[in-house]
């Protein structure tokens, strides 16, 4: 697998209906590397994340993941998608089942791992995220950090080879984010390859080996964390990295408000 | 005590307790002007009721409930594969289920048991729905439920989140497989309630079984009562029979809160 990218997107074009979401990406996530992407709601960001494991129908473009292309019709997409774990903003754990089932049941029903090797793998991921003793609580019993920490040990059992985070903090409150990130940011030190849709500045600029910036459907500038944060190059950038880092000093005059007078 | 102004928590402890009293006061006005003593001459005859045992129970009672749940099982069958149908993005399938749904539903059960019982007979003369009356009865009402269990089924598919379906599909699950193990199992809690009201009308609807042509073998409660009611020319059976309607239909309701109950731990 030397030489191949792990995600390799190219012209990728998006429309729901008359809306233009994505006018033309082109992104490249090599293998180990932490890609956030950032921007503004309706920016895309989350269509192009779903794009990559198909959760959306590209409307043009290629997305090859690991060598295979997923738009190809021929493309078996379950098979691409055992090995892409995704995080979604709200959890989206199986509310019928226990943690432990939430985790095992994908092992067993795709990956057809007998019930106490799935429990074994089951039990080392929720000890991964550190909650190897919630196991037989259901989702509804446990806080919004620990959902999502079972959500990303319930993707890492089925030993994904990327791992696609979309807002995975956004939906939590405050208190709860840094359990999470402290998780991502273990996955990263292992080296796993991450796609990271987020709004935590603080943890792009840490973790990320690259951050691209999205506005309007298209990729206004990536580089390194250092480089888009410290001097970024386009004005819209500048922009919004002012507004999200520094809300409490986002002029009146910007926004068109007359307060003052 | 006179001329007290009202407080307002006063004035509203006023209002309940005269409720209570309007309340009581209609109950006892009907109760008083009922002529009990006919009453319970034509409906409360001991030795009518006890006529009618054990057969009430080991043959009435007992086909009532096997109409019912042959009935139920046959429509959810149905019902399911209609719900999906609806739900298909194949366009002749939910064409289909649709005119099926509207078609049965604005029947009445009634007629559609006639039908099934002479009509499929004469459009099919070599063959016939096994099981006698039995079979016959689980088609007949069967058919009509499952055009409503189909439209609750849809409705508790579509109110698992769409976010369960996409889980589970980028787990690598089947579009199948995930509905199979993932979104059917929710839908199912979600619907037990409606489902279970869908029992109760079923048990209620078995009281149509007779124009089918019953015997002493395969007679429901209603028809039993009916009979008893001609030999005996006293009501009393009625009331027998509709007891033992409430012997089906209470413990289910008792049933579907216990499993609300659950329900609710697990979401």
């Amino acid at each position: 697998m030397t030489g191949m990218s792990t995600i390799e997107i190219g012209a990728l074009h998006k429309s729901f209906g008359r809306l233009e979401v994505l006018r033309g990406i082109d992104l490249t996530v090599e293998a180990g590397e932490v890609v956030c992407v950032i921007g503004p709601s309706g920016s895309g960001k989350s269509t192009l994340l779903r794009c990559v494991n198909l959760l959306e129908e590209p409307s043009a473009g290629s997305i090859r993941v690991a060598g295979v292309e997923v738009t190809d019709p021929d493309c078996d997409i379950d098979a691409v998608r055992r090995g892409v774990g995704m995080v979604f903003q709200q959890f989206n754990l199986f509310g019928h089942l226990t943690v432990r089932e939430n985790v095992t049941i994908a092992q067993r029903r795709v990956l057809k791992r007998g019930r106490a090797e799935a429990n074994r793998i089951a039990q080392e991921n929720l000890d991964r995220v550190g909650l190897a003793d919630k196991a037989d609580s259901y989702p509804a019993q446990l806080s919004g950090g620990q959902q999502q920490r079972v959500a990303i040990a319930r993707a890492l059992a089925m030993d994904p080879q990327l791992m696609l985070f979309d807002e995975p903090t956004s939906a939590l409150d405050p208190e709860l984010v840094g359990e999470v990130l402290a998780v991502m940011r273990g996955l990263a030190a292992e080296g796993m390859t991450m796609l990271v849709v987020t709004h935590e500045m603080a943890f792009a600029r840490e973790v990320a080996s690259r951050v691209v910036f999205m506005d309007g459907g298209v990729i206004v500038e990536a580089g390194p964390p250092a480089q888009v944060f410290g001097s970024p190059r386009e004005e819209r950038t500048r922009e919004f990295l002012h507004r999200v880092l520094e809300p409490t000093r986002v002029s009146e005059t910007e926004i068109g408000a007359h307060l003052t007078e | 005590m006179t001329s007290v102004k009202l407080t307002p928590r006063r004035r509203r402890r006023l209002v309940r307790v005269a409720g209570y009293i309007v309340f009581a006061a209609a109950i006892l006005a009907v109760v008083a002007a009922a002529d009990w003593g006919r009453l319970s001459d034509a409906f409360f005859r001991s030795d009518v009721a006890a006529s009618m045992f054990p057969e009430a129970i080991t043959i009435a009672l007992r086909n009532t409930i096997v109409y019912t749940l042959l009935a139920f099982v046959f429509g959810l069958t149905v019902g399911l594969g209609l719900a999906l149908m609806r739900l298909s993005s194949i366009l002749p399938y939910r064409w289909f289920a649709t005119a099926y749904i509207e078609l049965f539903r604005g029947l009445p059960a009634l007629l559609v048991l006639f039908m099934v019982g002479y009509g499929v007979p004469l459009a099919f003369p070599d063959r016939e729905i096994p099981g006698g009356v039995y079979g016959s009865v689980t088609v007949g009402l069967g058919l009509t439920a499952a055009a409503y269990m189909a439209e609750t089924l849809r409705a508790g598919i579509q109110a698992v989140p769409k976010g369960q379906l996409e889980a589970a599909r980028t787990l690598g699950m089947s579009h199948p497989r995930a509905m199979v193990s993932i979104v059917l199992p929710q839908a199912f809690r979600i619907v037990i309630p409606p489902l279970t009201n869908e029992i109760i009308l079923l048990t209620k609807d078995t009281s149509l079984v007779y124009v089918l042509g019953v015997t002493t073998t395969t007679i429901e409660l209603t028809k039993f009562a009916g009979d008893t009611l001609n030999t005996r020319v006293n009501p009393t059976p009625l009331v027998v029979a509709g007891l033992l309607y409430l012997v089906i239909t209470l413990p289910l309701s008792q049933l579907v809160r216990g499993l609300e109950r659950r329900a609710g731990r697990e979401k």
